[in-house]
């Protein structure tokens, strides 16, 4: 089995200009992401976890280093890397369908393809019967799971997800955890999710990588070595739970 | 599922009868009413000089006088058609011009600063102006119908188009939208809104030209050159018959123009369907 890393970051660093002054975000990462994994990245607010998926979907090209996916320098976005945000993002004036279809506004594919794309995705994140819905007749919950939808059409090959569930409650939260692990297996696409919630981080990811702030370093990588689907009662995911919590509660800015 | 129960269903409603369901149009029609009811009352009493107040009957017997002598029809037609080509014009220029100040941040500040110091100039009195240049042709008249209705259009478009979400074109970016897709697939349907509110000022800023325009440039036919035969003659009846056109003109404009609104804009909540 071809172990060949999917995503390469290699001493990557990222500044803002803040009043003048540069502000290190990001300090020499190095990481390498395995195809297929689900990956977490979890940290305090400030760790940069963020800007490095911006980085990675290449919304912003301002970077020094190298981000590479299957050995190719990332130079602008790709519909092969899906995004899905916080915000769920969809168009007011497009229903669920269209906005889903959004995203197939430059494929290649014929038009068939496409609505075979289109169908099966709403189908996959339970959204059927919602196709001719406007994005303010939708909860939270289901307006997220349409961009998440969205963000899939496509079948890219890797989906970066920025704390996606952030403004959900937590019922609705958990929920869609559950979904979006149903979804990856069913998929079964590198998955990158960036997230401040420990429990998620250690519940989802296959390794959870857990970043220092100011300026943003790696400061662990854990492995989670639990098949999925996975418990949330189980024992060894209460323990790593913990550690990466510890991890990050014992953390000073430097 | 409660994320299922979360769509907003309308409110259970059983056939309402056609008494209930008219209820805003007989609300609308309260105050109409009373002006009716004073304005009579007024002329019947003697409470007003009635060589300065037609009584309201006498407007009607006018208004039945000139349908049937054919002079309103033609004046009415004169107006509309005059309005219509002047709003086109007025509003084709202003969405694109709107649109290039909103899209094209150099043009707004080679052209933005000159067409906002000329906008405060009070739309009449371009009058003088337009009427040495262009006479009092029905040329002058649809160019100043098209200046009333070109300002508030390109203020709404231009505000539209830079208040488009960021958080949208950076969704277009992630899926490899060219620029002119952000445009039209984008920024344009995001500005929808802003633009219909000023195609529906413009709209009603173009029906008052129609009408300014009729009465200072004068010679030709209209609504306008009707109330002013009115006038000249002291009839009255004949002055009143025009303002009621006018008014009821300008309702049925202003109607037109909100159905079309709620239509296109369909996909919006407003807070004023939220009051329902």
């Amino acid at each position: 089995m071809s172990e060949q890393a999917i995503i390469d970051i290699k001493q990557v660093s990222k500044r803002y200009k803040v009043s003048n002054e540069a502000l290190l975000v990001l300090d020499s990462l190095n990481l390498s992401v395995k195809p297929g994994e689900f990956l977490s990245i979890v940290g305090a607010s400030g760790c940069g976890k963020s800007t490095l998926l911006r980085l990675l979907t290449g919304l912003d090209a301002d970077y020094d280093g190298e981000i590479k996916v299957r050995g190719e320098r990332v130079v602008g976005t790709s519909l092969d890397r899906g995004i899905v945000f916080q915000e769920h993002r969809l168009f007011p004036w497009l229903t669920v369908k269209q906005n889903v279809g959004l995203g197939l506004q430059n494929s290649t594919w014929s038009q068939e393809k496409k609505q075979k794309a289109v169908d099966d995705h709403i189908a996959l994140v339970g959204l059927n019967g919602f196709e001719g819905a406007f994005p303010h007749q939708l909860s939270g919950g289901m307006a997220q799971r349409a961009a998440i939808a969205r963000g899939l059409v496509n079948q890219p090959s890797i989906l970066l997800l920025d704390e996606p569930f952030g403004a959900l409650d937590a019922l609705t939260r958990s929920r869609l955890q559950q979904e979006l692990q149903r979804i990856w297996q069913a998929e079964k696409i590198t998955l990158i999710l960036v997230t401040h919630d420990v429990d998620e981080a250690v519940f989802l990811g296959d390794r959870v990588v857990v970043l220092q702030p100011r300026p943003g370093r790696i400061r662990r990588i854990v492995d989670v070595d639990v098949p999925h689907p996975r418990d949330r009662a189980d024992p060894v995911l209460k323990g790593l739970t913990e550690e990466v919590r510890g991890e990050i509660v014992n953390v000073s800015p430097n | 599922m409660s994320e299922l129960l979360a769509i907003e269903a309308p409110p259970a409603v059983e056939a309402a009868s056609w008494w209930q369901r008219h209820a805003a149009a007989r609300r609308g029609l309260v105050v109409p009413g009373l002006v009716l009811l004073v304005w009579t009352i007024a002329t019947h009493y003697g409470l007003v000089n009635k060589h300065l107040v037609a009584k309201p009957e006498k407007v009607i017997e006018r208004a039945i006088k000139e349908i049937s002598e054919g002079g309103l029809f033609v004046n009415l037609l004169a107006s509309v058609q005059r309005d219509l080509i002047g709003f086109a014009l007025g509003a084709v220029a202003g969405i694109a011009f709107g649109g290039l100040l909103g899209v094209s941040r150099l043009f707004d500040r080679l052209l933005g600063p000159t067409f906002h110091a000329a906008k405060q100039v009070a739309m009449f009195a371009w009058i003088p102006l337009m009427s040495v240049w262009l006479g009092t042709g029905e040329q002058a008249k649809i160019v100043f119908i098209a200046v009333a209705a070109f300002y508030p259009i390109v203020v709404n478009t231009q505000e539209g188009i830079e208040s488009v979400a960021r958080e949208h074109i950076e969704v277009a970016r992630a899926f490899d939208y060219t620029r002119w897709q952000i445009v039209r697939k984008v920024v344009f349907p995001s500005a929808l809104p802003s633009i219909f509110a000023g195609v529906h000022t413009g709209l009603i800023y173009a029906w008052l030209g129609t009408i300014g325009a009729e009465y200072l440039l004068s010679p030709g036919f209209g609504i306008g050159n009707l109330m002013i035969e009115g006038r000249e003659s002291l009839q009255m009846d004949k002055v009143l018959l025009g303002v009621v056109v006018v008014g009821l003109v300008g309702a049925a404009i202003n109607l037109l123009a909100s159905r079309l609104e709620q239509y296109v804009l369909r996909w919006r909540v407003t807070a004023f369907e939220a009051r329902q």
